[in-house]
């Protein structure tokens, strides 16, 4: 995606302010969390459009969760969704966010994360492209400001 | 002068209550901004300085030992692809050589080069990573950013040669699934050549910068002997000044005929002093090993075929009737990494299957790390193993000396006291807890 499209995609849903993103693990396999960190560095860059990750989910307006639920982290999942701040966006990053993936059959995996919290934007793949986790924080972007002009719930 | 430890006083010291009457107890994790992965520390800290530390995983532990029973070999070669996203050739280089040694099934000479090309790629795209994260853990961003540019063309690389940037599904039992073609030679030369000609500016940056060797030289100390008696592996063991490398120990693949050599500070003319800055040292003379290694394998490649089993049914039936047992070493670019698998005929699916990723020997050398360092060092002293929890995570309980069964089912039991043998002739009793328990009823 261009930067001038992107930008204009941006404006052209209203958000006043950078949007700042957090980023969980629920027990993925560091693939799509290194393809987030690449997204962030100088290659495709999006600190350009004001997307910046952040070290708390009170400070995010988007939780960028990756890897299948486990369950030790299902409770810390939920916590951590309760603690980020209306209005907020969930993206669910990569095929095991999305879907579970390959990991199923199993005593410690409780499947994808719409199991345990409400997801917005599905990123499938193994890992999705940085380009693709562009392209999800976009469309997370429209979804956070119709939540921000009070038309969903 | 800090005191020598030794595992077993470390795991009774790990039993008592807080080593100091004026110690504060602080939990770090699991979700904590250092690392993306789930794990806690428990530090014990007085003033300034660590006097304590435990250490809790579990918390990306997946059972893939266990789904792995379940399904046949070629879903357990994409499962095993997926226990680490970074390590992503290590994991199913080490099964394929446990299953062919099991199936006995021979590899072509060609296969073997084209193996050794990708796992080398790997190795310079993990350890720029690795780097770019050590930066950003000192505080110096522009360092991260610097090098995670660098480190896109190999990734672009690999994915010209695979298909994927990450997870690039080459090796297959008996062979690769893909070949390097003569017309993709000039493109590897290319980035080879890209990457000798950053290997100057890498050391002015990290080895000649004031600020980084202040924050380096003498922080997170591992001495020669703790790294032999605790069992350390990868750059973390030759760190210290343990010539230990699989591919000049136990050379498999193509290593034989490229004559590896383990690497420690003392190839770059410095005293071994066992510190963070001194595994930054063996991480870049490896990122230059790998790339003479690639150069070579590119001379020295014969031509042939690239597969044993070209058709998938073939593979499986031949799989199906194969009985035995098998262990898979390969030098990943944390350590060495073992599979172990048992076979039995007439079963699709493994009987056994057992993994032991490098991060879960590099756990114990983290106790004698952190003990007297400031709470400040505690992200790069954490990241200076290169830790990858999600490899690490195989549920193994060994507390005090004293094993605690955490499985019900009996299979799985007598599963574990088989491959326990193995993995306690590697390593330490590791200080874990009960993976499977613990989720709803502890606190964050």
């Amino acid at each position: 995606m261009k930067r001038t499209e992107l930008l204009e995609r941006l404006k052209l849903s209203g958000l006043k302010r950078a949007l700042w993103v957090y980023h969980l693990n629920t027990g993925g396999c560091n693939g799509c969390d290194i393809e987030i960190l690449a997204a962030l560095t100088p290659r495709y860059d999006v600190e350009r459009f004001g997307i910046k990750l952040v070290g708390s989910p009170r400070h995010a307006d988007v939780l960028l969760v990756t890897g299948t639920v486990t369950r030790p982290m299902y409770e810390r999942v939920k916590r951590i969704y309760a603690q980020t701040p209306d209005p907020k966006v969930v993206i669910a990053i990569g095929g095991c966010a999305s879907t579970s993936g390959v990991f199923y059959e199993s005593y410690n995996v409780l499947g994808p994360v719409d199991n345990v919290i409400p997801v917005d934007v599905y990123v499938p793949g193994c890992p999705p492209r940085p380009e693709a986790i562009i392209d999800g924080v976009v469309k997370a972007v429209a979804k956070l400001e119709r939540l921000m002009e009070g038309k969903e719930g | 002068m800090r005191e020598k430890v030794k595992p077993e006083e470390m795991a009774e010291a790990n039993e008592r209550a807080p080593a100091c009457s004026t110690c504060f107890e602080v939990p770090i994790g699991p979700i904590h901004p250092a690392l993306k992965e789930g794990i806690r520390f428990t530090f014990w800290i007085e003033g300034e300085r660590i006097r304590k530390v435990d250490i809790r995983p579990g918390f990306m532990h997946r059972g893939i030992e266990f789904m792995g029973t379940k399904r046949n070999l070629i879903q357990v070669l994409y499962l095993a692809e997926r226990i680490c996203g970074i390590c992503s050739i290590s994991h199913p280089l080490a099964i394929v050589q446990a299953v062919e040694q099991a199936a006995g099934i021979e590899v072509p000479p060609r296969a073997q080069y084209i193996r050794v090309i990708i796992g080398e790629l790997e190795r310079i795209h993990s350890h720029l990573l690795w780097a770019g994260v050590a930066a950003h853990e000192l505080g110096f961003d522009t360092l991260l950013h610097y090098v995670w540019k660098v480190r896109e063309p190999v990734l672009d690389l690999l994915e010209d040669l695979t298909g994927n940037r990450i997870n690039y599904a080459i090796p297959i039992y008996g062979g690769v699934r893909r070949d390097v073609p003569p017309e993709k030679y000039p493109v590897l030369k290319n980035a080879l050549r890209y990457y000798r000609s950053l290997v100057d500016d890498f050391v002015n940056f990290f080895l000649r910068d004031p600020s980084i060797e202040a924050r380096t030289r003498g922080v997170g100390v591992l001495t020669r002997e703790e790294a032999d008696s605790l069992c350390a592996v990868g750059p973390t063991a030759r760190a210290s000044g343990l010539r230990k490398d699989v591919r000049q120990d136990w050379p498999y693949f193509a290593y034989p005929d490229l004559g590896v050599r383990a690497i420690t500070p003392e190839d770059m003319g410095l005293e071994v002093q066992g510190d963070v800055y001194d595994r930054i040292v063996v991480r870049l003379l490896e990122v230059v090993q790998s790339i003479e290694i690639i150069e070579r394998c590119l001379e020295e490649m014969p031509d042939g075929e690239i597969i044993a089993f070209p058709k998938v049914a073939a593979l499986l039936a031949h799989l199906k009737k194969a009985e035995g047992e098998g262990i898979g070493r390969h030098e990943a670019p944390r350590g060495e990494v073992i599979h172990y698998i048992r076979l039995q005929a007439d079963e699709e699916a493994p009987v056994v299957w057992k993994v032991k990723a490098p991060t879960y020997s590099n756990l114990m050398p983290w106790y004698p790390m952190f003990r007297d360092q400031e709470i400040a060092d505690i992200p790069i002293v954490a990241a200076s193993i290169d830790p990858c929890i999600c490899c690490m995570e195989r549920v193994q309980i060994v507390r005090g000396g004293r094993e605690e069964t955490l499985w019900k089912e009996q299979l799985l039991e007598l599963s574990w006291a088989k491959t326990r043998r193995i993995v306690r002739g590697l390593g330490p009793s590791h200080v874990t807890r009960r993976a499977s328990r613990g989720g709803a009823d502890e606190r964050r």
